[in-house]
């Protein structure tokens, strides 16, 4: 872990606006990701949690442009590459790429394997056609497949096989960041273990720094350094997986990891179970937004937002009481 | 793991070999409706290659003496009011009506491809080209083809346009769908992230995956084209009046339906299994090829 991060967003926002199909006026905005901050450093892995539709695929794809964000900064390796033009953009796609979720749908079924591999290099252009298969042959098998079936369709290969595929199309290009989009969720728990030890593997070999999208708490605890916990569109707390886990400061990280089923009989039972269900995004409460199923919450909660501030060494809350419930916990 | 399969995708397949991959090909195999389509299909296609060979005379020979005749060892199909032999006449309207629906077809795949991925993937074109393709669409098909052809001239190239026209608009929303629908897919979004342009997007990504609704939808265009034209010419819209079409075939034999019903019944036939055969070879292509799509028209 360096001290200048690798990347580094500021105040990332993305409101989708709902119109009128008649009027064409604005109806509503969900505001999917509101100005969401964080660093990774350079051969760092940020794990990135919440629950479904909290915004953290939002927030991925944000950082690869696949959404224009509406706000906001993507610093990587110093340049902000929201003000990049098209020339520019392309060329930094080399150093930052994605691994999707879905096995099935993150492959054309109508390419071989070799294509899907070398795609990157042949938009990327500058290298010949021998060249990259040499190169898809070699990716295939630093993932662990048999680089003979670089003439084979992705209906011929598993899930597992196939998520190997994405990540060899990944790595192609040779990038610095790789966002892992709920890499392992779709997978077996078996394979899961083998892609995540992959994952781990080319980060230490290729100094990769990972944004691990997932929704799967103790996946993410041991594969990140750091961990992020997102509600709502926003981060609520950023701190050392092993702080975090330890000591979680923002009563939704309690609530969130008191959730973790555990495995021993007399330990349950002294869950906080959270009452109520998510805010909507269409219309968020003007104070925290957690204020309404928050056990915790103040009239302040509800009026005001609590700003993403440090608390400790790398600890950041977005809570008024953080150091009141920790003392409570303590 | 694939041995069964018939065309081995390891040696750089086709485009073709790759759509009608093995498993497709069985299950198309099996269709009987489809098999039955194919048979006819070809039956009518076979006539019309070898309408030069096969027809005893000249279909536009006139015979006074000959008028009228029934079918008969001699006239194989019966004769017409100027004693020409229809069995010629048919095969050579086979020609004629496989050529111009062709035609329809070719027009339909170029720009229905063309206006379809424009509105599916750049969505700022999307309102512009259906509000067009739905006032095109808003007309009865077959009234907007004679209008076309009405105000184009009689000639088999404007019954080609006018029912390309017709059916434009239909091909270009059917692939405008699955444009979208393919557009969600996470390989676009890995393309995008590897830096690829819209246009290598839309050529090595969008187009293949819509294949299959959009030859289905070809299929029945052919079938609708060879319909309409034999329309148009019955009206007096399409072929030009000496050339043998099936439509025009009927018109003449109108007059004569009480003396001679030989006349309007064999070309009629050949239209309907002509039409037959297309649309249950779409049936079967777009059972194995695409379940999802239930035409409308």
């Amino acid at each position: 872990m360096s001290k200048t991060p690798l990347l580094s967003v500021r105040d990332l926002s993305k409101h989708f606006t709902i119109r009128s199909p008649f009027r064409g006026t604005t109806v509503g905005t969900v505001q999917a990701v509101n100005r969401v901050s964080f660093d990774i450093g350079e051969g760092e892995t940020l794990g990135l949690v919440g629950e479904s539709g909290c915004g953290k695929s939002t927030t991925g794809r944000l950082l690869l442009r696949l959404i224009e964000p509406d706000r906001g900064e993507v610093l990587f390796q110093g340049r902000d590459l929201l003000k990049l033009d098209a020339r520019e953009l392309k060329a930094v796609r080399k150093s930052i790429q994605i691994v999707f979720q879905d096995p099935f749908s993150s492959l054309n079924p109508r390419m071989t394997v070799e294509d899907i591999v070398t795609e990157p290099l042949y938009v990327q252009g500058g290298m010949t056609r021998r060249d990259m298969r040499d190169r898809a042959r070699m990716l295939l098998d630093r993932v662990g497949l048999n680089a003979a079936h670089i003439t084979r369709y992705p209906h011929e290969f598993s899930g597992g096989q196939r998520q190997r595929i994405g990540i060899a199309r990944a790595l192609a290009a040779d990038p610095r960041f790789i966002v892992c989009d709920e890499a392992v969720s779709a997978l077996d728990v078996s394979v899961q273990a083998q892609v995540i030890n992959l994952l781990q593997d080319l980060q230490e070999e290729f100094n990769l720094s990972y944004l691990f999208i997932a929704h799967d708490l103790s996946v993410v605890r041991h594969i990140s350094d750091r961990v992020a916990v997102m509600y709502l569109g926003e981060v609520v707390e950023i701190a050392g997986k092993d702080a975090l886990y330890a000591s979680p400061r923002h009563p939704y990280t309690q609530a969130l990891l008191a959730a973790i089923p555990v495995a021993h009989p007399r330990l349950r039972g002294k869950r906080a179970r959270l009452g109520g269900e998510v805010s909507s995004a269409l219309n968020p409460p003007p104070g925290c937004r957690f204020s309404q199923r928050c056990p915790f919450a103040r009239d302040v909660c509800r009026k005001e937002p609590p700003a993403l501030r440090g608390l400790g060494e790398r600890h950041q809350v977005a809570c008024h009481f953080a150091e009141e419930l920790q003392a409570v916990a303590a | 793991m694939s041995s069964l399969e018939m065309n081995d995708s390891r040696s750089e397949p086709s485009f073709l070999s790759r759509f009608f991959e093995g498993r497709r090909v069985r299950r198309l195999i099996r269709h009987r409706s489809f098999m039955i389509g194919l048979w006819l299909c070809l039956f009518v296609t076979v006539i019309a290659v070898l309408a030069p060979v096969i027809s005893p005379v000249d279909p536009n020979k006139m015979a006074i003496r000959s008028r009228f005749q029934p079918p008969s060892f001699e006239f194989l199909l019966g004769t017409d009011n100027l004693g020409r032999d229809l069995f010629s006449r048919v095969a050579w309207g086979a020609r004629l009506s496989l050529a111009i629906g062709l035609g329809v077809v070719l027009l339909n795949a170029v720009f229905g491809v063309l206006l379809g991925a424009l509105a599916g993937y750049f969505r700022r074109l999307d309102g512009i080209l259906m509000r067009l393709s739905d006032a095109l669409m808003a007309f009865p098909s077959v009234l907007l083809a004679i209008g076309i052809a009405a105000a184009m001239g009689a000639s088999a190239m404007t019954a080609v346009i006018s029912l390309a026209v017709v059916y434009i608009p239909r091909t270009a929303r059917i692939l405008r769908a699955s444009v979208l629908q393919v557009n969600e897919l996470e390989f676009v979004n890995a393309a995008r992230a590897a830096g690829a342009g819209d246009f290598h997007i839309l050529r090595r990504h969008i187009l293949p995956n819509c294949m299959a609704p959009l030859v289905v939808q070809l299929s029945f265009v052919f079938a609708y084209a060879i319909l309409s034209e034999a329309v148009l010419s019955f009206l007096g819209l399409g072929a030009a009046p000496t050339d043998p079409s099936w439509g025009i075939m009927i018109s003449e034999g109108r007059s004569y339906i009480r003396e001679a019903p030989w006349m309007t019944v064999i070309p009629g036939m050949a239209i309907a299994i002509t039409v037959l055969g297309l649309n249950l070879l779409g049936d079967g292509l777009r059972d194995v090829l695409d379940p999802r799509v239930k035409m409308e028209h």
